[in-house]
Order: structure tokens, then C-alpha cells, then sequence
């Protein structure tokens, strides 16, 4: 008996210990539980036809992170421009040197000229994008960016619904077509850039005025980022061809705006249709000021570039 | 004390968010960032007990589902970073965890999420990438999140631990 009741306590003890690892193992039940909570959403998001279940979520979670977004990137700014001026300062050294045999006087201005010339520069071709374009422009920055590993290309601008902007609004820079807003908040608003493999844009090749479809690849590479398939199977697209857009102004993007050139072309047999491989005029690896395309005399709560390149 | 840690555990989880949308994307190889929140998620599966690990991880994941920039199908993170919680909760033993066994146990969980993630595109064709890219995508995701550890998990190790004593004392 007694050897029987020390087994008892040792088992007693072993016991103990495991209730004591119970807390370490993780529960099955809950990670069960939360699993199935997980592909619940997937399913509700997929499957909610037209706008989704979870758009007033997105809605919320984008109101209270959007400003600490915007904030962040307000903060890093600084920082990260530092690389940018010592570019733009050796610009800068070229740009005087031509300046030096032909004006003395100017060479001092242009040493002056210091931090934000580049972003001077960037403002002054939106002017001229808008002008253009023929319709006023939100000026934006870019304040977050989603990664690679979340398989979308999407970026959070500092302009939402207090400045004017709307879902399906185009948004340019100075080079050319940067996407279109897919939601907003007040304060920001999610774009969708023209790479991303969701992404489908009508395109229009300049000198035939044939139209295609202009598809993201999903890639940051600047050479090609971007495939065009024309409707007409017959027309082949010539290299160095520029792309604009077709589309109507109410669509989600403006007719008319430049989204890049033709650098290679293939002929599918298979599909007998031409693909032609598009590099897009804007750098999507530097984003910095954008532009949202807005009715021209669009409420909004800063300044706006009119379409004759005035500020309101 | 569980209010309080929730309350750390979810700002740890926002600042992660927010850093890693608004100030590593100007560092970014490619575009791919470290995935602040999985460290989060991480250091709290390695500190605290599971059940607070498996929650902070699907709320973690949610948050990366629902934030401005995402435009996926949303509970993929969720999914992805719940599962890579419980696979970070079983490493956790009665002591403090050795530097080798954290850096192993990130990179295990960083290789699972993103792949988890990423397999659930595919599934969804959300969008549909090719198995390279997404390769690729997931080894250098795995490198970012191990160079980070040092810098990211030993506060926030310290800060859970402090707030919910878990190990035996060696």
C-alpha cells in the first residue's frame, strides 16, 4: 500500500507538472476557432457582391490610422530627403557649371537654391500637368505604402473626402498616370497604382489611336511594369510609341492622361493578338506628389491647381 | 494587468503597423518590408501565455487586413499571422529562451506567415503572381525579419514579460 500511495504522489506530482505546462501548450480550440474566424472574413470579403461587408471596417480602422500614417511619414520626411538633396545637389553643381559661362549672376541664386528645389520642381509640373489636363488637381503626398508581401500595390495619400477626393478619382503626377482611388477617409485615401496585377487601364497608342488595355505585372521593375493588349488583333503597336489613356471623364480614369511608352512588342500565336510590354512614365519606387483629378471648382480644404495653372 | 497588457500589446501592434508602412518603405529591397506586426506577434507567443498570443495574433493580422494601404482580401493576415502565433507559442518553455531559439523561432514564423499569405493568394487569385516571385518575395521577407530581431524583440520581450510574469525565475 504504501509503495502504492508513493506512486500516487509521484504520479500526483507529474500530474502537477503538466498542469503547470497546460498554460505553455497553446489550445487548439482557440487557434481552431480563430482560423475559421479568419477564412469566415476571406469568405465575406470575397464573396460580398458589390461592395464588401467589410468596407465599413476598412472605413474605421483607416479613420483612426490614416492621420498617425500621415503624421509618421511627416516625421521621416526630413530623413529621408536627405538623399534626395545631395541628388538634386549634384544637378544642382551641373546646372551651374553651364550657368557659370553664360551668367554670373544666376550661378549665386542657383547656389542658393537649397533643400526644396526638387520639391519646387515636382509642384511646378503638377501646375503644368493640370493645365494639361484640363481639370483642377488635389495636390497629395504619398504617406504609406502597402509591401510586397501584401501582393497588392496600393499607397495611402494625405487628401480624402475633406479635401475633395472621391473613390475612382484619377490620380497623376508630373510624369504621367498613377492610379485611382479605390476609398477614402476624411484625411486619406487609398490608391491603386496602375501596376498592380488587379489593375486594368484603357490605353490608347498615340499615333494609331488604336485602344487596348493597359495590365499592371505586378512588378517594381520600371521596364516592365506594364502589358498592353490592343483590341484590334490586326495592329501592331511601333516601339517608343507613347500610351494615354482612353475613357470618359466620369469614368474611374480621365481620357487623354500619359501612361507610358512602348519598349518591346510580342505576338501571341496562341491568342493571336499582339502584347506589347509598356514602361510607365512615372517612377513607381519614388512616389512622392501626386495629384488627384477633381471637377474643376471642387470643394476642398487646401489649395487646389486650376486647370490654367492657377492655385485656389 | 491583463487590460494593461492588452492596451501595450495593441499600441506595440499600431506603431509596428505604422512604422512599417510609412518609414520602411523608403528602405524597402524591392518593395518587400519587414513585417513589424509578426514580430510583435512573435515576441508576445515566445513571453506570455498562448491563448493572449493567438488573440494578439489574429488582431495583429486584422489590423494589416484593414489598414489604409491594404486593398487584399481581408482575414488573410489574420489567418496567416494566428497560425504562425500558435507555431511561436509552442517553442515558449518555462524559461527564458535562448538569443538562438528567438532568431530560429522568427524566422520559422516569418517563413509560415508569408508563406500562408501567400498560398491564400494563389487559392483566391488575388492576385495571381507566379511561384517565383512569390519565392522570392518570402526568403527575402524571412532575411528582413531576422536582421530586425535584435533590434525589435528584446524590448518587446522585456516590456511583456514585465507586464505578465511568466518565467520560472532561473
Amino acid at each position: 500500500m504504501g509503495a502504492f500511495g508513493g506512486h500516487d504522489g509521484r504520479e500526483r506530482r507529474w500530474r502537477g507538472l503538466d498542469r503547470l505546462e497546460s498554460g505553455n501548450r497553446p489550445p487548439r480550440s482557440l487557434l481552431v476557432a480563430l482560423v475559421l474566424a479568419s477564412v469566415t472574413l476571406i469568405t465575406l470579403d470575397v464573396s460580398g457582391s458589390g461592395a464588401s461587408p467589410l468596407e465599413p471596417a476598412r472605413r474605421v480602422v483607416g479613420e483612426a490610422l490614416g492621420p498617425a500614417e500621415s503624421a509618421a511619414a511627416a516625421a521621416v520626411r526630413p530623413f529621408t530627403s536627405v538623399p534626395a538633396w545631395f541628388r538634386s545637389k549634384g544637378d544642382l553643381s551641373d546646372q551651374v557649371r553651364e550657368l557659370e559661362a553664360t551668367n554670373a549672376e544666376l550661378r549665386g541664386q542657383v547656389e542658393l537654391a537649397g533643400f526644396d528645389r526638387n520639391r519646387l520642381e515636382q509642384y511646378d509640373g503638377l501646375t503644368a500637368a493640370a493645365a494639361d489636363l484640363g481639370s483642377a488637381l488635389v495636390p497629395a503626398r504619398v504617406v504609406a505604402l502597402g509591401s510586397r508581401q501584401s501582393q497588392s500595390f496600393t499607397v495611402t495619400i494625405d487628401a480624402g473626402s475633406r479635401a475633395g477626393v472621391g473613390p475612382d478619382m484619377t490620380v497623376v503626377n508630373n510624369d504621367g498616370l498613377v492610379g485611382r482611388v479605390l476609398r477614402v477617409t476624411r484625411s486619406t485615401a487609398t490608391v491603386l497604382l496602375i501596376i498592380d496585377p488587379d489593375s486594368t487601364v484603357g490605353g490608347r497608342v498615340g499615333s494609331s489611336m488604336e485602344i487596348g488595355f493597359v495590365n499592371g505585372s505586378g512588378s517594381l521593375d520600371q521596364d516592365s511594369a506594364l502589358d498592353l493588349r490592343l483590341v484590334d488583333d490586326a495592329s501592331v503597336p511601333a516601339r517608343d510609341d507613347t500610351v494615354v489613356t482612353w475613357g470618359s471623364t466620369t469614368g474611374p480614369y480621365a481620357p487623354g492622361v500619359p501612361i507610358g511608352t512602348i519598349t518591346e512588342v510580342y505576338s501571341s500565336l496562341r491568342e493571336a493578338s499582339q502584347r506589347a510590354v509598356v514602361k510607365p512614365f512615372v517612377d513607381f519606387s519614388a512616389l512622392d506628389v501626386v495629384g488627384v483629378m477633381v471637377p474643376s471648382g471642387a470643394p476642398s480644404d487646401r489649395a487646389i491647381v486650376e486647370a490654367d495653372g492657377s492655385l485656389r | 494587468m491583463t487590460y494593461l497588457r492588452w492596451l501595450a500589446a495593441l499600441v506595440a501592434v499600431v506603431v509596428a503597423l505604422v512604422v512599417q508602412v510609412s518609414l520602411f518603405p523608403h528602405v524597402s529591397w524591392h518593395g518587400i518590408v519587414p513585417n513589424l506586426c509578426l514580430l510583435v506577434v512573435v515576441a508576445a507567443a515566445l513571453t506570455v501565455e498562448a491563448p493572449f498570443a493567438l488573440l494578439l495574433g489574429f488582431a495583429a493580422g486584422l489590423v494589416l487586413d484593414l489598414a489604409p494601404p491594404a486593398d487584399h482580401v481581408a482575414g488573410r493576415w489574420a489567418l496567416a499571422l494566428t497560425v504562425a502565433a500558435f507555431l511561436a507559442a509552442r517553442v515558449r518553455q518555462d524559461v527564458r529562451p535562448t538569443a538562438l531559439a528567438v532568431v530560429g523561432t522568427v524566422a520559422a514564423a516569418s517563413f509560415v506567415a508569408t508563406s500562408l499569405f501567400a498560398l491564400s493568394g494563389v487559392l483566391l487569385s488575388d492576385p495571381a503572381m507566379s511561384v517565383a516571385g512569390l519565392l522570392e518575395v518570402v526568403l527575402v521577407a524571412v532575411v528582413w525579419d531576422v536582421l530586425l530581431t535584435p533590434f525589435v524583440l528584446p524590448p518587446l520581450m522585456k516590456l511583456f514579460s514585465r507586464l505578465g510574469p511568466q518565467w520560472a525565475t532561473p
